[in-house]
């Protein structure tokens, strides 16, 4: 028999079998969708994440079992930015929309024109020390307002922490929610923005034409 | 460095290959609860898995011990002369294209099946099929040789046109 004759080699599998079976992608689709279920139920699902489309682009969505845990642009890169949720917060990292169905919501409205605030429960452990601080004080800059990074300098106590201002702003982990498009320099010019100046600058035409 | 990657990533790479090994091993019909438990079970002790283990490899274990546990189940329930239905089912399988082939799988004695799915879509070297399925790589191998053989008489039609 010719499959005994060289018991060394690897045997021809695919002569016979043929090729490994194909398996079309949205086979998986529904058993993705239960076990991201399944996942959330046995409290397994450290980071649930999905994406929206917005006017300032693809938004990646991310959210721990205490709340929204990371937005961020298409620019940022999506995929490192997982990767660094995987790292930092738990490699238990799965698409599932169902967390993230009242934020979707919420910012579908924002960039509607009729959500001046948003209403979920945020996570901000991905900033600490000062930036949280910071962090703490953006939301209650109104919609449609700005505020120079002197003056949230100033709100949070320390006036002459102006550049620790400008970097909390820049490394804001929820920009949009967290409105960190309202924090302009003293100027007047826009300063930097985590999602680029054009993003920055549609967010403020947004809030103030609505 | 090796660093680990969102679970997410783990699913869309091997899923594919978890559920062909699932239906190689227990069958269409109960492939996806295999595939499912499996990939809890992996979920759960993925932040405790080594930074470069080979993932595969980790997913095809924990895929034979999940359909290990159905086929026993099935084996308390079946009456042994119930058996026959599993290849007319698999004619209606949406996914595979070789429906014949992998039904006269289906058909090989159990170690051989396991041997085969394991060795040819899980990509396991015979060493670490042993560990799985008992014995030496040699008698390994040797079952995948016997089950491919066996194969071989089975589908005459097709050993002369595969390519």
């Amino acid at each position: 028999m010719t499959t005994n004759r060289s018991d060394a080699d690897e045997i021809d599998f695919a002569a016979v079998l043929g090729p490994a079976p194909a398996m079309a992608p949205h086979l998986l689709d529904p058993l993705h969708a239960n076990l991201a279920e399944a996942a959330a139920r046995e409290g397994l699902l450290d980071v649930a994440y999905r994406t929206v489309d917005s006017p300032v682009g693809s938004l990646l969505l991310a959210a721990t079992e205490r709340g929204l845990v990371r937005v961020a642009f298409a620019s940022e890169g999506h995929d490192a930015v997982l990767q660094r949720l995987a790292e930092r917060v738990s490699p238990r990292v799965l698409e599932a929309p169902a967390r993230l169905d009242d934020v979707a919501r919420e910012l579908d409205e924002y960039f509607a024109g009729r959500r001046r605030s948003f209403d979920v429960a945020l996570d901000l452990s991905l900033s600490t020390g000062f930036r949280r601080i910071v962090l703490h004080h953006l939301p209650e800059i109104q919609f449609g307002r700005t505020e120079t990074y002197t003056q949230v300098a100033s709100a949070v106590g320390s006036p002459r922490a102006v550049r620790a201002v400008g970097s909390a702003c820049a490394t804001n982990p929820l920009p949009v929610v967290v409105p960190c498009h309202r924090v302009l320099r003293s100027d007047g010019s826009l300063g930097g923005y985590l999602g680029g100046l054009d993003a920055k600058r549609a967010l403020l035409a947004l809030e103030s034409a609505a | 460095m090796n660093v680990k990657q969102p679970f997410e990533r783990v699913v869309t790479q091997h899923g594919p290959t978890v559920l062909r090994v699932a239906r190689a091993v227990v069958g269409s019909s109960d492939a996806d609860d295999v595939w499912s438990e499996a990939f809890l079970a992996a979920l759960r002790a993925y932040p405790e898995l080594a930074d470069d283990a080979n993932v595969e490899a980790w997913l095809v274990t924990i895929t034979h011990r999940k359909a290990i546990d159905h086929l026993r189940a099935r084996r308390r329930r079946a009456v042994p002369v119930d058996e026959v239905p599993e290849r007319a089912s698999s004619a209606h399988d949406p996914a595979g294209r070789d429906d014949d082939v992998w039904a006269h799988v289906k058909d090989l004695p159990e170690k051989q099946r396991l041997v085969i799915a394991y060795r040819y879509l899980g990509g396991l070297p015979y060493a670490q099929v042993a560990e799985l399925v008992g014995g030496t790589a040699v008698a390994a191998r040797r079952a995948a040789s016997d089950g491919i053989a066996t194969l071989r008489d089975r589908l005459p039609e097709k050993t002369g046109e595969t390519a």
